[in-house]
């Protein structure tokens, strides 16, 4: 089992939360908490490093699905970089790349909040 | 009769405990010639099943408890989880569409999706008072 850990950084502008381990229906309200707190914070621009994230579950994923409405509706968004190609056939599965930018990496996300402005 | 084989464990329905599903799926999904990637769909299937029934069935009561039971024929593996729970049909559930959920904020509804796509066939019974959902993958 790996250890479910995360981290929150800033990066110039840019929120960047880094994933660790595996994202389930026990792990998941710890992403939500950081979701929340930043939306609180009005943080809008926020990066999900998915570099070291192994699993995620459907639970996880609906972390994704609830706050990114809000987080676009304050001009921000959530991207997603680095996902390794286990996690990605999942939310490929489900049509997420159509409604969410995954990108390469953190480079790749800010040159695209970058240019959405 | 083909050779049928046999492991199960028993297990409290807290979330804490899907990290033990995932490793007890891989455990076996591995030693039946399942690549990386099909073991990781089995191990999606169970922790959907069991992540409902912890949720739906037994409404994070932890002490309530879930049996997970894995078995194969040469051509099959079979995953039976059996809860006495409430009852929970995955077979009443419409196809999700993502966009539509994340403009009314809404989140989950993909577990079964998830299960159904994963797994070769995902049956549902219920008899005195327990509700057995039976997934098969084949080998």
């Amino acid at each position: 089992m790996e250890q479910f850990k995360l981290n929150t950084r800033t990066s110039g502008s840019f929120t960047v939360v880094d994933l660790y381990g595996e994202l389930d229906a026990h792990t998941a309200p710890r992403l939500e908490e950081v979701f929340q707190q930043l939306i609180a914070e009005q943080y809008y621009h926020i990066i999900v490093n998915c570099n070291s994230l192994t699993y995620i579950s459907s639970a996880g994923l609906g972390v994704f699905m609830a706050y990114i409405e809000e987080v676009r509706q304050h001009g921000g968004d959530i991207k997603l970089t680095n996902m390794n190609s286990k996690v990605y056939n999942v939310f490929d599965l489900l049509g997420f790349p159509t409604l969410y930018d995954i990108l390469k990496d953190e480079k790749e996300a800010i040159s695209h909040f970058n240019s959405a402005k | 009769m083909p050779k049928v084989d046999s492991h199960s464990i028993r297990i409290p329905a807290s979330t804490e405990e899907l990290s033990r599903v995932r490793e007890f799926i891989a455990d076996f999904a591995g030693q039946f010639g399942f690549t990386v990637q099909q073991t990781h769909e089995i191990q999606m299937a169970v922790d959907e099943a069991c992540t409902n029934v912890i949720k739906h069935a037994y409404n994070y009561d932890e002490t309530r408890e879930i049996e997970l039971s894995i078995s194969y024929t040469s051509s099959n593996l079979i995953i039976k989880i059996v809860d006495q729970g409430k009852s929970f049909d995955p077979a009443v559930y419409t196809t999700p569409d993502l966009e539509e959920r994340i403009k009314k904020r809404q989140r989950g509804g993909f577990g079964i999706y998830l299960m159904r796509s994963f797994m070769d066939e995902v049956e549902y019974s219920n008899e005195k008072g327990y509700n057995e959902l039976r997934m098969m993958r084949k080998i």
